[in-house]
């Protein structure tokens, strides 16, 4: 690494809600194996070069045990969902890992999905019914985003309609760190616990249609199956993981396509474009939170530089989505860009099992948007939107619309 | 419009292999190209429908290898 690099605070600060950091064109460009410094004071190094984070992501040696002794902690308050307890009940690696990922991935198929569908649409139509109802402006975040996905979890482990929103609670909770404080967040995770451990309980009793009675229907571990702890973490992962992340990218892609309204006309004029239009959101969102941390645990090279066993790695998928050396006019948010193999969801054994959930929620959130609220627009310019730093996830605070 | 020359020839230049070791049900391929990739019910992995598409699916299933997050579909595209 040259000498005259300086130390990064990472994350880099940035007040654009939409656009990115200049850092990242420059780190790309001069320094792509970048020493940064987190939240904790503690040393990692960044990667924001397309082929390097995707090589990292890929590679054994750069593991998620970030409780190791020597590993970075990302935040003085503690990892939250990357490290801790209860991360550490899902095999991390190797064939144990594939095989959880595979008793779990038969609820994220595509066939699945398509099934899913029509009711993710209805459970849509009726929030939009609802923020209608309550007039423009509105917020979008709050009105469709947030809840559209925590719907969507609960219908899939079989959770009661009527706890829906204490699950909204618990995820929030347990994703914020630094909006609640660890007390809060502690209790939160007690009480979501709890209720896991009885909704196990009551699918073991009386088992649904619904990934949780299907999880305990494979039996224990001597039957190829899960423990009941590993059943609970599961689905307490399912929600952390993909709740907040879709709600924020729901308001983000929105958001992006109204900040420049040519960019919703054309989705209007033409909704074939609507499954590119969600792939170049995911692609072009600047704000996507932290990236992903990994944790050398054998010697590896990226990018020409030799990084040592303990070191810890965060990869930008963000900044590598905007790599020009992979995407023609990565500056440009094209609606039809196609194949377009961004790096939102990581990539390899350890990419995101709920991506197929995730692109048909977008795509409905999208479809059916446009068809309801085709006059939908910004309710305040673009300057005014304001970015929400959680640990994990990035997101716009609200996404004022009026229609 | 419709191209009435010989067809069938077409059919042979393109084939697909897939790994399911590699493959992490991501799912993709199946949104993509329907019809010649699928997913098995038990588990996710991919399962090759057809491993010698015709030409009207070749855009996408190309679309669908390089978007592949397992890296998991291969191409040959001169057999």
């Amino acid at each position: 690494m040259s000498a005259d690099e300086q130390t990064l605070s990472y994350p880099i600060p940035n007040d654009a809600a939409l656009d990115p950091p200049a850092e990242w064109a420059e780190l790309r460009a001069g320094c792509p194996v970048a020493h940064v410094r987190l939240p904790s004071g503690d040393r990692a190094t960044l990667l924001t070069r397309y082929t390097d984070v995707k090589r990292v992501l890929a590679d054994p040696r750069s593991t998620r045990l970030l409780n190791a002794p020597d590993a970075a902690r990302l935040s003085a308050e503690g990892d939250g969902v990357f490290s801790g307890e209860l991360a550490a009940i899902i095999p991390d690696s190797g064939a144990e890992h594939q095989h959880w990922r595979r008793l779990v991935g038969r609820w994220f198929t595509a066939k699945r999905m398509n099934a899913l569908r029509p009711a993710m649409v209805q459970i849509a139509e009726d929030l939009i019914d609802d923020m209608v109802k309550r007039g423009a402006p509105g917020d979008l975040r709050a009105g469709l985003g947030f809840p559209l996905p925590v719907y969507v979890i609960c219908d899939m482990l079989g959770v009661p309609a009527a706890d829906r929103d204490r699950f909204s609670y618990w995820s929030d909770t347990l994703l914020n760190l630094t909006r609640y404080g660890k007390e809060e967040a502690d209790a939160a995770q007690g009480e979501f616990f709890e209720y896991m451990s009885g909704l196990v309980a009551a699918k073991r009793a009386e088992p649904g249609d619904d990934l949780l009675s299907e999880l305990i229907a494979a039996g224990g571990p001597e039957d190829g199956g899960l423990t009941d702890v590993q059943i609970l973490v599961t689905g307490m992962a399912l929600l952390v993981a993909g709740h907040e992340t879709t709600a924020n990218m729901i308001g983000k892609m929105v958001a992006m396509l109204l900040a420049d309204r040519t960019r919703w006309e054309r989705l209007l004029a033409d909704p074939s474009l609507i499954r590119t239009a969600v792939e170049e959101s995911l692609r072009f969102d600047a704000n996507a939170g932290f990236g992903l941390p990994r944790y050398l645990n054998a010697e590896t090279e990226v990018g020409g530089t030799v990084l040592p066993r303990g070191t810890t790695v965060v990869c930008s998928m963000a900044a590598a989505n905007r790599d020009e050396t992979v995407f023609g006019n990565a500056g440009e948010m094209d609606l039809a860009r196609s194949p377009n193999p961004h790096l939102a969801f990581g990539h390899g054994a350890h990419s995101c099992l709920g991506q197929a959930l995730a692109r048909t929620e977008l795509q409905v959130a999208l479809e059916v948007l446009l068809r309801r609220l085709p006059t939908l627009e910004l309710a305040v310019p673009v300057e005014k939107l304001e970015r929400v730093e959680g640990l994990a996830v990035g997101g716009l605070r609200e996404v004022p619309v009026r229609w | 419009m419709t191209y009435d020359g010989p067809i069938g020839e077409e059919d042979t230049d393109m084939k697909v292999v897939t790994d399911e070791a590699k493959c992490c049900g991501a799912g993709q391929c199946v949104l993509l190209a329907p019809e010649v990739f699928g997913q098995r019910d038990e588990d996710g992995v991919v399962v090759l429908l057809e491993p010698r598409p015709a030409e009207d699916r070749h855009a996408a299933v190309r679309e669908a290898a390089a978007v592949c997050p397992g890296a998991a579909i291969r191409l040959d595209e001169d057999a």
